[in-house]
């Protein structure tokens, strides 16, 4: 079970990584881009970059926010 | 799309990682002992080659939409890793990586750790320190190969790239017989998180259904958008730290 443990934690260090929100928003801008293409009929190319910048900005700023 | 700036791409962020590899590597093999060393690194190498054996037909068998969404996303999430990092660096939130410094830690507990065979190893310590390194360094070679190459149905290109770079940063860390230093790692490790956040946002979209505006063309757009945004981030962490150190100097003016 440890091990188990050890191995899920290894590979959610590796794929997710320090800030896990990032993760959240990429799949989120996913979801979304394919909802607006498939249901919408909108080709919404610019929909993942918005959220893939947003979620820098965002990490960014809850990494750097009270430190120093 | 060509196969240029998918070898290069892979060249680089492979690059990153085996100079990193070496210098544990090198740190294994000066301080203890060359034959464990190497046997630990024959072993990581042979366990990536069952990864990649395992994982890249499977992989690459998928259908190309369902991969490029998955691929997409995966690539996406790692490199807004490595870009948040580099950008952290750039902006002295963190301390920049220094081959030199960790040479120093690895060679360090190296020379502290106890001698002991085991399993038909002569130093245990050298061969689990090069095969944990050798191990989790490649794990990510592997893993920008597979992605690279199969959402380009281009596997050999991907490995071509890989393969050039072990085989510069090994031939170059046998010429120096010292960690890579010279190499500006922070600043390749800037432009690989730009190509990578940048390929995952491409495919990505295109895997959820989008058919982006001059098709593959959209990439030479995409990836210096993603750069000067990474440069605005850097910018505005700056002129953030410059705002609040401005007032804490006012104050002390006014406090004398």
């Amino acid at each position: 079970m440890r091990r188990l443990k050890s191995f899920g934690a290894f590979w959610y260090d590796f794929i997710i990584g320090d800030d896990w929100q990032v993760a959240v928003l990429v799949v989120a801008g996913l979801a979304l881009t394919a909802i607006l293409t498939h249901v919408a009929r909108v080709n919404a190319w610019w929909a993942l970059p918005a959220f893939v910048f947003a979620a820098l900005v965002w990490s960014l700023h809850r990494a750097t926010a009270n430190k120093r | 799309m060509n196969a240029l700036p998918l070898i290069l791409t892979v060249f680089v962020a492979c690059a990153v990682e085996a100079i990193e590899a070496l210098t544990i590597v090198l740190a294994a093999g000066i301080t203890r002992e060359w034959k464990s060393t190497f046997q630990g690194m024959a072993v990581a190498l042979v366990v990536l080659a069952i990864i990649t054996a395992a994982v890249g037909p499977a992989i690459a068998s998928l259908p190309l939409t369902a991969l490029r969404l998955v691929i997409g996303a995966l690539l996406a999430i790692f490199g807004l890793q490595w870009l948040r990092k580099a950008v952290l660096r750039a902006t002295g939130y963190k301390g920049l990586h220094d081959e030199a410094s960790a040479y120093l830690r690895e060679v360090t507990a190296a020379e502290t750790a106890a001698r002991e065979s085991k399993r038909g190893v002569s130093d245990w310590y050298a061969f689990t320190l090069s095969f944990k390194g050798v191990l989790l360094e490649g794990l990510e070679v592997v893993f920008i190969v597979i992605t690279f190459g199969a959402s380009q149905k281009n596997i050999g290109a991907a490995v071509i790239g890989a393969a050039a770079a072990i085989v510069v940063i090994t031939v170059t860390g046998i010429a120096v017989r010292a960690p890579l230093t010279k190499v500006p790692e922070n600043w390749m490790k800037f432009a690989v998180g730009i190509m990578l956040t940048s390929f995952g946002t491409f495919w990505g979209a295109e895997g959820a259904g989008v058919a982006w505006p001059g098709h593959d063309a959209a990439l030479l757009v995409l990836v210096p958008v993603v750069a000067l945004v990474t440069a605005a981030c850097i910018a505005w962490l700056r002129s953030r730290e410059a705002a609040a150190a401005v007032p804490a100097k006012k104050s002390e003016v006014v406090g004398s």
